[in-house]
């Protein structure tokens, strides 16, 4: 099902709306922690830490994306990611779009499960995600870029993109590895489109960060240089199972940076460069989070369980 | 072009048939993870918290805090500990019900080597995490602080310094 939020014309208002409304319900049902966040800046690519148990992490992202050949686009996903046990991190994603002179719409929502797959940190630690995708075709929030995704499926009008439906099975293998303060992560991507005819499709995310200040400085501080993390991400698709290879397929290469705050919360930016000519030139990417440590305690007290 | 309704009962029967899939997948990975969950609930009962630090490879047992002798090492862990630990371990690192009381002999008395291995992986099935984002001088900054936990004041009267207190554990 589909709403659209508004007519003719973008309610630009309705974006920092909605991120209003999803961090106040965090932050009314969860009282402030003293857990700090220190999360990976990437916004694409995932490593292979999960949540805290108990923790829920409310986030809100947004991309803003050239688009030839049709309207630019902001297309925007609130995050609910839960740490189920120390091993399974379970995440509900619920995504929208604006397109620049056509409408705002409702594009979809995603539950995606993550789970560490060896109990011990080795040099490369696996951790399989599987997601359940339950979108329209006017999604653009661009999280993953697959088989032959190319800049101009987007190039048609919300009306027109919003009558194709997609019931899809995502799953990434999340390689991760942390050396001396480097992180080094690769996701190798297959997504089905469940209906039997669609192919499998293959994609990829690489990234690599490190925090600017290895050492924690005695006092608290905001602008300390291990509160920030930068980074460098790529990503794209790999076509798929009837056309595999790099021919029509887009490319992206994304330098992002975390700061992550004493206060709990967290800032990503991230500037993503097409590099080939079925990518869009620019994906624009900005997230805030903010980590609401015992939650899952809170909802047990709730319900009058065994704390 | 108008579609007959056979197609559209047949295609809404497939769909009903890979929703009806995926439901039962989703009920077999949560009934899998149900069963392992007690079954680990069931072995943590059994297991002291502290059996783990046994459990740490004698080369990581043996590895040297290189921040020992940095006089910011003990505050700067304690503020890491406050940020990352204290909702399982509490304020005063005496433990709460979610994790183990780190004032215990058994954690002073391990090496800090075998503090840092325990940090950097975890104890995933009983439910600690693995901190290993923590860039490696950020761990031991939180071992810096745990070891300075059990200077009595007497003692750090007594020493110039805490962190030199620290190294003599």
């Amino acid at each position: 099902m589909h709403f659209v939020f508004c007519g003719r014309g973008p309610s630009k208002a309705s974006v920092p709306i909605f991120v209003f409304i999803v961090l106040s319900i965090a932050t009314v049902f969860c009282p402030p922690s003293s857990l700090w966040a220190q999360e990976s800046p990437y916004i694409v690519t995932y490593d292979h830490y999960l949540e805290e148990p108990g923790s829920l992490e409310v986030e809100y992202f947004s991309t803003f994306g050239t688009q030839r050949g049709g309207n630019d686009f902001q297309a925007f996903w609130a995050e609910f990611e839960y740490g189920a046990t120390a091993w399974w991190t379970s995440e509900l994603y619920v995504s929208g779009q604006i397109t620049f002179n056509d409408s705002t719409i409702f594009t979809g929502t995603r539950w995606e499960n993550r789970f560490r797959l060896l109990q011990r940190e080795h040099i490369v630690n696996p951790v399989l995600y599987i997601e359940f995708e339950n979108t329209s075709g006017a999604d653009k929030i661009l999280k993953e870029i697959e088989g032959h995704d190319v800049e101009s499926d987007f190039a048609d009008s919300n009306g027109a993109l919003r009558q194709e439906h997609d019931h899809e099975l995502e799953i990434k293998l999340l390689l991760s590895s942390t050396f001396k303060g480097w992180n080094v992560a690769v996701n190798p991507i297959v997504t089905k489109n469940l209906l039997p005819s669609e192919p499998w499709e293959f994609g990829y995310a690489i990234g690599a960060s490190r925090p600017l200040g290895l050492k924690a400085s005695p006092q608290h501080c905001s602008f300390c240089p291990e509160n920030f993390i930068a980074g460098l991400e790529m990503y794209g698709g790999l076509g798929d199972t009837q056309s595999p290879g790099l021919h029509e397929t887009s490319h992206y290469l994304a330098p992002v940076i975390a700061w992550n705050l004493p206060s709990d919360w967290t800032f990503r930016l991230s500037s993503g460069f097409g590099l080939n000519d079925n990518s869009h030139r620019l994906l624009l990417r900005w997230g805030v989070s903010r980590e609401f440590s015992g939650f899952g305690t809170a909802v047990k007290r709730l319900f009058g369980g065994r704390l | 072009m108008k579609t007959l309704p056979m197609f559209n009962l047949a295609k809404r029967i497939r769909r009903a048939r890979i929703m009806t899939a995926l439901l039962g997948m989703c009920a077999l990975g949560a009934s899998l993870l149900l069963l392992r969950n007690q079954a680990s609930a069931r072995s943590r009962k059994e297991e002291s918290p502290y059996a783990v630090l046994a459990t740490a490879p004698e080369k990581a047992r043996e590895r040297k805090n290189p921040l020992a002798a940095d006089p910011d090492a003990v505050v700067a862990g304690r503020k890491l500990f406050e940020q990352h630990c204290v909702e399982c371990h509490g304020q005063t690192a005496g433990g709460t019900m979610r994790g183990a009381n780190l004032r215990r002999d058994e954690v002073q008395q391990a090496t800090p080597g075998t503090l840092f291995w325990v940090l950097t992986n975890g104890i995933v099935r009983r439910g600690m995490p693995v901190w290993s984002k923590l860039p490696e001088p950020q761990r031991w900054q939180i071992v810096t602080y745990l070891k300075s936990l059990n200077i009595r004041p007497s003692q750090a009267q007594s020493s110039s310094s805490a962190t030199e207190n620290v190294a003599s554990h």
